[in-house]
This record gives C-alpha cells, structure tokens and sequence, in this order.
C-alpha cells in the first residue's frame, strides 16, 4: 500500500516534470515564433513595394502615387551624424576617466547617473530637446532632434567605452608604464588602441538603437516634405516618416511605410548581426 | 635657490617643484581633467533635464497642484487638465503586456538555460536579442496592420470565454488598451528572456547538482532550487520591461485607440502618459496646455526612475549574489 502510494506519488513527480518542462518549451516556441512571424511578414512586406525610386525621390502630395523617401533617408543620416558628434565624444572621454581615473565615490555617482539617464523614456528627452532649443528658437530643427538622439546616446557609450578599456588587460598598461610612459601616454598609444574595435563596436549598436527612435524627433526635428538643408529647418527623418505613413488613411502611404519600416530595420539588424560577430570573434581571442 | 635647480635640470624638473602647468604640458592631469569634464557632462544633463521639465511644469503645477494627478477631466478648450486617464491607461496597458510576457518570458528564459543544448540555446537567445533591438515604431506598425485585425478575428472567442467579466464589456473597434497591452508585452519578451536566462545560468552548478542528488526531477531542481535562488534577478528583469513598456510611446500610441476616458473594459480605447505627450505636444497651444503635458513628461520621468532603481538594485543583488 505504502508502495503503491509513494510509486503514485513518484508517476505524479514525473508526469509534472514532464508537462511542465515541455510548457517552457513551448513558451521559448511561442515566443520567438511570434516574433520571427511579424518581422517575416514585415520582410516578405516590404521587400515587395520597395523600389529604386524609394531611395532617390522626395515624397510625392497626397493623392499621386510614386515618389520616394530620400530626403528623409539623407535627414536620418544629418541627425546621426549630430547625434555622434554630441554623444560619442562626452560618452567615450567619459568612460576613459571611469575605466582609467575612476574607482572612488564621484566614479559610482556617474554610473548611477548614467543608469539613470539611460532608463529615461525617449519622449521625455525629446521634451528636454525642445525645451532647450525649439522653445528658445520658436522652430523645430535638425539641431533639436540630433541633440535629442545625442543625449540619448551617451550613457550607453560611456558605459560600453568603461567595459571595453576595462577588459585591456592590467599587463599592457604596466608594460607601457614600465618603458617610461606617463598614465596619459599609456592610455593614448596602448589601452585605447587594444580596445578600439570593442569602442567602435559600442557606438556602431549604440547608433542602430537610436536610428529607430521615433518619439523625440516628433517635436524636435518633427518632418519635412521637402530636402532640409542645413541644421536650422525641420528634417524628415525615416522613423517618424513610418510613423507618419502607417496612421494616415491612404493605401498607397501604407506601402510606402512599409518599405521604409523593411529598409530601417534592415539596416539596424545588419549593424546589430554584425557587431554582434565581432564582439563574439574578440571574445574568443586569447588574452 | 630656485635659480640653481633650474639651471641644473631645466628640462626635468623633480617631483614637488613641478608647476601645474609643466604637468598639464606633460598630459596626465589634463587627460584627467578632460575626462572627469567628460564624465561630469552626463550629471550635468541629467540635473539639467529633471530642473527643466520641474520649471517648464510651473504654470501647471500651481494651477492644478496635486489635483492633477487625481482629476479626470482632459479639455484643452476649457483649460482643464487632469492626468489621471493618462495614468490608468499606461498602468492598465503595462499591467497587461507584463501578465503575457511574465510567464511567456521567464518560461522561455528557463528553457534556454536550464534545457536547450548549449548551441541551440545561443543561438534562439542571438534572435531574442536581435528582436530586442527592434524600433518600436516597427512594433507598432505591425501592431496596427496585424495585430488589431488578428485580435479583431479573436473578440468572439474572447467574449465567449470571458464576456461575464466587466473586463471584456462593450463595443471593440480593434485599437484597444488590450491591443496596446499585447503589443508591449512582445516587445518586453526579449529583455525579460535575455536577463533571466543570464541571471538563472549564473546560479551556481552546484546548487542543481545537490537537488538531483536528492532525487529531485529536472523541473523540481529547476522550480524549487535554481529559480528562487535567481528570484531577485528575474524580479529585476521584470521591473526593468516595466520601465521600459511605461515609457513605450510609438507602439502605444498607434494602436491604443487614444481617448482620455477611464474605462475598466480592455476592449475599451484608452491612452497612455507618452501616447498624450506624442500627440497633443506639437499642437499645443498655450501656456497652461504645455506646461501640463511637460508636468505629464515629469510623471512620467519619475515614474520610470522609481522603477529603475528598484530593477537595477534587485539585478546586482542577484548578480554578486551568484559570482561569490
């Protein structure tokens, strides 16, 4: 009896083993399989109305088909641009004195802050954008939303900069000291140079994750029908141009969105397999 | 005195005599200046922003005080603002897109850390974490062009299942705090998959070991030993998709339907805090009108750094916890 029922027990152990094992199973297939389904249809989408002149022509009025989204393509490349010239400076320097001069109370205070920073919703740094320059200036420009996105990239690259001069090991820079070179000297001819294709890896992920940010250019660089010269005017910029297209009522907007929606994450998915095989290839090298 | 130790060594001079000019000309100080400049921009910023959005609210904040926060009524023609519908909407849609992508994530998660052989399981999370890197607006252009129809097909299932419930009560058009709920959570999947898979594969080998040892089934050792050892980290994990789905605008805004009512059926358009900000901010005229969707975007802001906070202090906890 007793054995029948620890034998009971024991069947009820495993069948739960089983049942429960195979649901996690199916939570990994529900999961990815989901996901994998709507970037394929947006693949198989988008792929399909894409057209040369989606690269070369301005967009067309409402009501006539055709045209293109090239000015908002060369507008997304402007606000890139900007966008690095603001974050990628202040966030590698800045990770070169966590990594390098680093190491007490000021040092944790800036990555607390950088954490911070980090996990502030894209809209509210658009705010922030407007607040600084539209406001002032009375008009939305390329300015604004690069300032926006530059913001929004900094605490991720002085984070990645800090990871990558930190995985230098300790023996190169005692090396260099030990020929007589000063900490700057050092930090300039070997830490950075052992780390530099980690750095660029960084801010190669860094710019695809901002490169789809819509919500802080709709009132910084807001859109434009027309090519923005300069950083003075309004810019099209892709993201907000999907955004733009998807919600209004026109059928031939839609494929249009499509198509940009496939070129975008085209792009930003090849950034990121790319950078993701460097950094796997560099973590095998022997160190 | 000074006259002979400078003729005597005029190109290096000795520890304590050097000037802090020849040491700024020698590198190591201005490399250290240049840097903690640097480093100091990004509190500069932060301090910058949370003061800006404070004193861009004013006007709002003394108009409405802690009212805004508890009133309902959003007309911009009557200047009256209250953010509750706002906050409601995106609590009610985070809710949602946390209750799918819980269970679904960290079900995932345990998979691929605990089952999948080690090449299958790097190679699934190299795509969640691919998918992680999305643009939301992407997100939400699915969301309005597959998704809306899709749950459209399931509202007669739905209300079959759970129409006695207030929750799934009244017409649905399709744009719905249900869509915006599902939505998110896919979007929330992959963070909530990537770091519990981490945080479960950093639990000591050992731990398994003894359970199995024991007798104990994959799922009891899995269940009862190794994920409440990872509890912390999963619990981060979850707070940081919360954060993160809180402050989701694109996909929300597209397919939440945007109307500021209170309603307690899913099926009901709602809004949410950065949907509002989205789309009323260009439009905006008005002092008063501004500074109450700036005050949104301070509520939002804090909102989201309570949570953070809360993420990133649970995260370490079970990270230093599993490397000792």
């Amino acid at each position: 009896m007793a054995a029948q029922a620890m034998s009971l027990h024991s069947m009820r152990r495993k069948a739960v083993n089983v049942v429960m094992l195979s649901l996690t199973g199916l939570c990994t297939f529900l999961a990815t399989g989901t996901l994998l389904f709507i970037l394929g249809y947006l693949f198989i989408h988008g792929a399909r109305s894409l057209t040369w002149d989606f690269f070369t022509k301005l967009p067309t009025p409402v009501g006539e088909t055709g045209g293109g989204m090239a000015n908002a393509i060369l507008g997304s490349a402007k606000l890139l641009l900007l966008a690095t010239a603001i974050g990628v400076p202040i966030g590698f320097l800045g990770g070169v004195y966590l990594a390098e001069f680093g190491g007490n109370t000021y040092a944790f205070i800036i990555r607390y802050v950088a954490d911070l920073l980090n996990g502030v919703p894209s809209i509210v740094i658009g705010i922030f954008a407007y607040i600084l320059i539209v406001l002032p200036q009375k008009h939305f420009s390329t300015l604004a939303g690069g300032l926006a996105l530059g913001v929004m990239m900094i605490p991720i690259a002085i984070r990645s900069s800090e990871e990558f001069l930190r995985s230098v090991p300790l023996a190169l820079r005692e090396g260099a000291m030990a020929l007589g070179a000063s900490k700057s000297k050092s930090i300039l001819t070997v830490v950075i140079p052992a780390a530099k294709s980690g750095i660029i890896t960084g801010i190669m992920l860094n710019l695809a994750r901002v490169a789809g940010e819509t919500a802080p250019l709709l009132f910084t660089s807001s859109n434009n029908r027309f090519w923005s010269p300069g950083y003075e005017q309004p810019t099209a910029a892709l993201p907000v141009m999907i955004y733009t297209y998807a919600t209004a009522p026109y059928e031939d907007w839609h494929q249009q969105a499509w198509s940009a929606g496939f070129v975008l994450l085209t792009l930003v998915l090849a950034v990121n397999i790319v950078a993701r095989f460097i950094l796997s290839r560099q973590a095998h090298v022997p160190r | 005195m000074s006259a002979t130790t400078s003729t005597a060594s005029p190109a290096r001079p000795s520890g304590r005599a050097q000037t802090f000019q020849q040491r700024l000309r020698a590198g190591d100080d201005l490399a250290y200046l240049l840097t903690l400049l640097a480093a100091s921009t990004i509190v500069l910023i932060t301090g910058m922003l949370v003061l800006k959005l404070y004193q861009n609210s004013a006007v709002s904040r003394h108009e409405f005080g802690w009212k805004f926060l508890t009133t309902t009524t959003w007309d911009p023609v009557a200047g009256q603002f209250g953010a509750l519908p706002f906050i409601y909407g995106t609590v009610v849609t985070s809710a949602l897109a946390l209750l799918i992508a819980i269970p679904l994530g960290v079900g995932a998660a345990i998979f691929l850390a605990e089952l999948a052989p080690p090449r299958i399981s790097s190679g699934l999370t190299f795509l969640i974490e691919l998918l992680a890197a999305v643009p939301s607006v992407i997100f939400g252009m699915l969301g309005f062009f597959i998704m809306v129809p899709a749950l459209q097909k399931l509202e007669d299932p739905l209300r079959a299942a759970f129409g006695w419930s207030p929750l799934f009560k009244g017409p649905f058009y399709g744009v719905s705090m249900l869509s915006a709920g599902v939505v998110l959570s896919l979007m929330i999947i992959p963070f909530i998959i990537s770091i519990s898979r981490e945080v479960i594969l950093a639990v000591p080998n050992d731990q398994r070991e003894a359970a199995l040892a024991l007798g104990a089934t994959r799922w009891e050792s899995t269940w009862d030993i190794v994920v409440p050892f990872a509890y912390k980290g999963i619990t981060g994990s979850i707070f940081l998709a919360l954060a993160r789905s809180l402050g989701e605008t694109m996909a929300v805004t597209m397919v939440v339907g945007n109307s500021p009512k209170i309603s307690t059926s899913l099926f009901a358009p709602g809004y949410s805090i950065a949907a509002v900000i989205a789309n009323e901010f260009t439009e905006a005229t008005g002092d008063l009108y501004l500074s109450s969707l700036i005050e949104l975007g301070l509520v939002l802001f804090a909102l989201t750094i309570v949570i953070n906070g809360a993420a990133r202090i649970l995260v370490a906890g079970t990270s230093q916890k599993g490397g000792s």
